[in-house]
């Protein structure tokens, strides 16, 4: 008896020790936001604390926690999928730059229909998650999908219930398909979907998709893989079903115009050519123009550095696209004018 | 001048000291003592500081209005109030007669050997954590009632003219019904041993002159344990009503997350500490961080009472079984 | 004389009805209980490796362990305990003690015991207006704040009830020697009530090692080794929740094996906890 309490007293003064040696550790660098970003991010992490010993603590918390703990000062960048308008960057002085881009998939949870088997145009989408097309034999999907056996089972639409630039980049699609949706629902990282289940993250969308018969869902393509979600194909500007994958991500990013967007504010969803997918997004890291701390505004963008010069193959492997080099060096020649510590330019 | 033995004098020495010790420590305690009670005041006045940029905006109606909508910036606290007291409901129509039968057996028909083990083994239950009914309840619980559970209710009562309402909609697995079922083994522990407690506060003479007349066990129990016990066992109910209503893991992981009301309980919802779960990091503007803490502040103030209510009646059953 | 004895079966009958009713509610607990146990260990057993306790958590797709949140866990723990339990003993004794049952001695008794059951996630936001928004960072030290928050009503009502137990005459006596009050209360009474004490402060700890909605919006998490309590940090709650909800295989096996760990750490602790109540009666 006595000895247990004297091994307790004993813990207590072990950690009270171990909370006292703690000395300064490298500039290590927070992050939070993004949940599309965030297996690539916590890839890049992995890397990068294993080259530079500095450890970038990214935590999914959605787009608009990201924007949120970023004006507030708890995190060192924020990410959001939903470029901010100039005004709200003006506002509190930030510097937005996209890091990475990928697709978003409709992911569906039918018995007997495999990946890629299904068509859906934005219109059918819509309606479901209007909840005007309730299930999946309805007329409206076996016209285009001639020779699909569409089973009489109810649809469970699947949505974000977290603020997300994964919803704002899927409702801006719905929204340039569907007037209807567009009036009702409108185009935002929230909003009010008139039914279905609430998942919070990629994640929570994810793992309520499969575990759900019936369910449709939409997230980015990494989890729709790494899950073994079967993923729909949606129908792009030209009429076409290209398959989701980096081939057909890119072809959306290629059209894009970087150079001229200020704020690199470009929407990749619905861009015009036959091998676009029609639900490509990027990421954006949100900075303050002036750095608090200067060599922590220094040890974010080395980092994200890093991860545009030696990040591709692990992009790829999680099926992200990755900035091209023109974009990349029109980011860091922002970064050189506008992102200051202690008055100085902090890049190069 | 008295000369003072020695001896006394180094008494006084040591009282002086001492003495200081004697009312140090008193106040410390009485200080740590009112320090719970501004813990409480410091709890609801940040509270009402957090909610005061919603309620400025929104007023009153806040509490009846359904809308929760981030993009337009408009909230209401109806849904998740609904959602809380719902999943709460069915955690006590489920909850309240299994934690009964569980205090029943282990003081009545238990077989003294087993009484122990029986009962911590039933407390442990409420030593697992919440996330842990969570991961459970989303891999393993929610699958099986989709599976079996849901379609067989939807067949059964859900073709029952004015119940069917209740079990209408496709079998998500994950819903209002999920989450007070889960609910409902979370608070059978803390329900049942302040059962089982009371029950045992009976006077055994009640009890033996009950059987001496020939009352079978079960008459034994319901008109004469349950009378005397009632006021306990009411507030052990509360106890459980409180905590149901308060927890979040478990639900948060199972309710689905939609901030809407449908009639049915297969239908997902959302409960406020689900929603402050969900949402409280990822509030951009100060009005949504606002109407979250508002809601935390509902949650508060409903908890507040209820385990007060309860608190009261366990205090009066003391007496009770005291006097 | 026969409608007797049809009165006297049915009797019988309902009372058999009721007791077997019983049975089954009992037999409906236990079998929760055994379902997410046996759930537990079929699952989280494939994570118990070596590695688990020696890596940080992984980034998707690659090997880890858990050891950073465990230690965030143990060590956030550590300090809510030893920050609450004081606290929680002293309050504890003013009752017990020094109010003997005034206005103000059973306001606080009453206030606490709401506290008990009061729901974490409140506790959370107030330390997120508290100290979350004026530091302007989440940190350890938020976290173990609102877990010492979560262990005082625990230790103070063990403190109370254990206190009780203690005969007046062993006071008495002390008193009789000349012995201040609070040497008393310090060398007497806690002595003769510390096994129940200890028992109060076990289950703080199984109770407060499994929260996880308060630390949500207060510590955050970490995907790092870090010992900066000022600083975000990974704890184990935290990790489960974000890894169960992941898209990864891998990522949920450490989910489920991080939920074995901290169900039967809680579950030793409680059972030692309740055993050691039963032996612990006071020594008369």
């Amino acid at each position: 008896m006595n000895a247990l309490s004297r091994k307790l007293i004993g813990a207590a003064f072990v950690g009270a020790i171990s909370l006292t040696a703690v000395g300064a550790q490298a500039a290590d660098i927070s992050g939070a936001g993004s949940t599309f970003a965030y297996p690539i991010l916590s890839k890049w992490a992995e890397a990068y604390k294993a080259k530079a010993n500095v450890g970038m603590n990214y935590q999914s918390i959605g787009s608009g926690g990201g924007i949120k703990q970023i004006n507030a000062k708890t995190v060192d960048f924020g990410a959001t999928d939903m470029p901010l308008e100039q005004k709200d960057l003006d506002g509190p002085g930030l510097a937005q730059f996209p890091i990475i881009m990928g697709g978003i998939v409709p992911v569906i949870n039918v018995k007997g229909i495999d990946a890629g088997k299904l068509k859906l145009t934005g219109k059918i989408l819509a309606d479901i998650y209007l909840g005007m097309i309730s299930n999946w034999n309805d007329k409206a999907i076996a016209a285009i999908n001639p020779g699909l056996k569409l089973p009489d089972l109810a649809i469970a639409p699947v949505y974000r219930s977290d603020g997300s630039g994964t919803t704002f980049n899927f409702t801006y699609y719905l929204a340039e398909e569907s007037p209807e949706w567009k009036d009702k629902i409108g185009v935002n990282t929230a909003v009010q979907f008139p039914q279905g289940i609430g998942g919070k993250g990629n994640e929570g969308v994810s793992a309520f998709t499969s575990r759900t018969d019936g369910a449709i869902g939409y997230v980015e393509y990494a989890y729709a893989k790494q899950n073994k979600l079967a993923y729909a194909l949606v129908q792009n500007k030209e009429g076409a079903f290209p398959e989701p994958n980096l081939k057909s991500f890119q072809a959306a990013a290629a059209n894009a115009d970087w150079a001229h967007a200020t704020g690199f504010k470009v929407i990749l969803a619905n861009q015009p050519g036959k091998d676009s997918w029609p639900m490509t997004a990027s990421t954006w890291a949100l900075v303050y123009k002036n750095q608090d701390k200067a060599d922590i505004g220094k040890s974010v963008l080395t980092f994200f550095d890093y991860a545009y010069k030696n990040g591709q193959p692990a992009a790829e492997s999680l099926d992200y696209v990755p900035m091209p080099d023109n974009v990349v060096k029109l980011i860091e020649e922002s970064w050189a004018k506008d992102v200051k510590g202690d008055g100085k330019a902090l890049w190069p | 001048m008295v000369d003072i033995p020695s001896s006394s004098s180094r008494v006084l020495q040591l009282r002086g000291p001492q003495h200081l010790f004697d009312r140090l420590f008193r106040s410390a305690t009485l200080f740590f003592g009112l320090f719970i009670l501004l813990l409480l005041g410091g709890v609801a006045v940040s509270l009402v500081v957090g909610s005061s940029a919603a309620f400025s905006k929104f007023g009153l109606p806040f509490l009846w209005t359904d809308i929760w909508n981030p993009a337009t910036e408009r909230f209401g606290a109806l849904v998740p109030i609904y959602g809380t007291l719902m999943t709460s409901l069915i955690a006590m129509v489920v909850g309240i007669p299994l934690s009964f039968g569980v205090a029943v057996f282990i003081t009545e028909l238990c077989p003294p050997v087993l009484k122990r083990p029986l009962s911590i083994a039933i407390e442990l239950l409420a030593g697992i954590p919440s996330i842990i009914y969570g991961i459970w309840g989303l891999f393993v619980f929610a699958p099986f009632l989709q599976a079996y559970v849901q379609p067989f209710l939807i067949a059964t009562l859900g073709h029952i003219p004015g119940l069917g309402v209740l079990f209408a909609g496709p079998p998500f697995g994950i819903g209002i019904l999920t989450a007070g079922l889960i609910l409902a083994i979370m608070v059978l522990p803390f329900i049942s041993s302040i059962m089982r407690d009371v029950f045992e506060t009976v006077p055994p003479m009640l009890r033996e002159s009950a059987y001496g007349l020939g009352c079978t066990t079960w008459e034994v129990i319901w008109r004469v344990v349950l009378p005397y016990t009632k006021v306990g066992v009411v507030g052990g109910i509360m106890l459980g009503l409180g905590r149901a209503m308060g927890e979040t893991m478990a639900v948060t992981f199972v309710i689905g997350n939609a901030h809407q009301i449908r009639t049915s309980l297969l239908a997902p919802g959302t409960t406020i500490s689900s929603a402050l779960a969900n949402e409280f990091t990822e509030a951009t503007t100060p009005v949504y961080t606002s109407s979250l803490i508002t809601l935390g502040l509902i949650l508060f103030f409903i908890t507040f009472i209820v385990l007060a209510a309860a608190k009261y009646m366990l205090i009066r059953m003391q007496r009770q079984a005291g006097g | 004389m026969a409608k007797d004895l049809a009165r006297y079966a049915r009797r019988q009958r309902k009372n058999w009805i009721v007791l077997g009713l019983s049975l089954c509610a009992t037999g409906v607990g236990l079998f929760f209980l055994g379902a997410i146990l046996y759930a537990l260990l079929v699952e989280g057993i494939a994570a118990i490796r070596p590695s688990l306790f020696t890596e940080m958590t992984p980034a998707p797709g690659s090997d880890g362990g858990l050891l950073n949140a465990l230690f965030g866990s143990a060590v956030m723990t550590i300090v809510g305990t030893v920050v609450g339990t004081p606290i929680g003993v002293l309050v504890g004794t003013y009752v017990a003690e020094y109010s003997r049952g005034n206005k103000l001695g059973q306001a606080i008794q009453f206030i606490n015991d709401v506290l008990l059951s009061a729901p974490s996630i409140i506790v959370g936001l107030f330390i997120y207006q508290l100290m979350v928004v004026p530091m302007g960072h989440f940190s350890g030290w938020a976290g173990s704040m609102t877990l010492a928050i979560l262990v005082i009503p625990v230790v103070t009502r063990t403190t109370v009830d254990m206190l009780a137990l203690v005969p007046n005459a062993l006071r008495e006596a002390a008193a009789a020697l000349g012995t201040p009050k609070w040497r008393i209360t310090v060398s007497v009474c806690y002595r003769a009530a510390r096994q129940g004490m200890l028992t109060g402060i076990m289950l703080a700890v199984a109770r407060i090692s499994g929260e996880t909605a308060p630390l949500l919006f207060t510590v955050l998490s970490n995907q790092f080794w870090s010992t900066d309590m000022n600083r975000p940090i990974a704890s184990l709650p935290v990790v489960i929740s974000n890894f169960a909800l992941s898209p990864y295989p891998d990522w949920q096996r450490l989910a489920w094996g991080g939920a074995l760990l901290i169900t039967l750490a809680i579950l030793c602790l409680n059972i030692t906890a309740r055993s050691l109540a039963s032996f612990g009666s006071i020594k008369q």
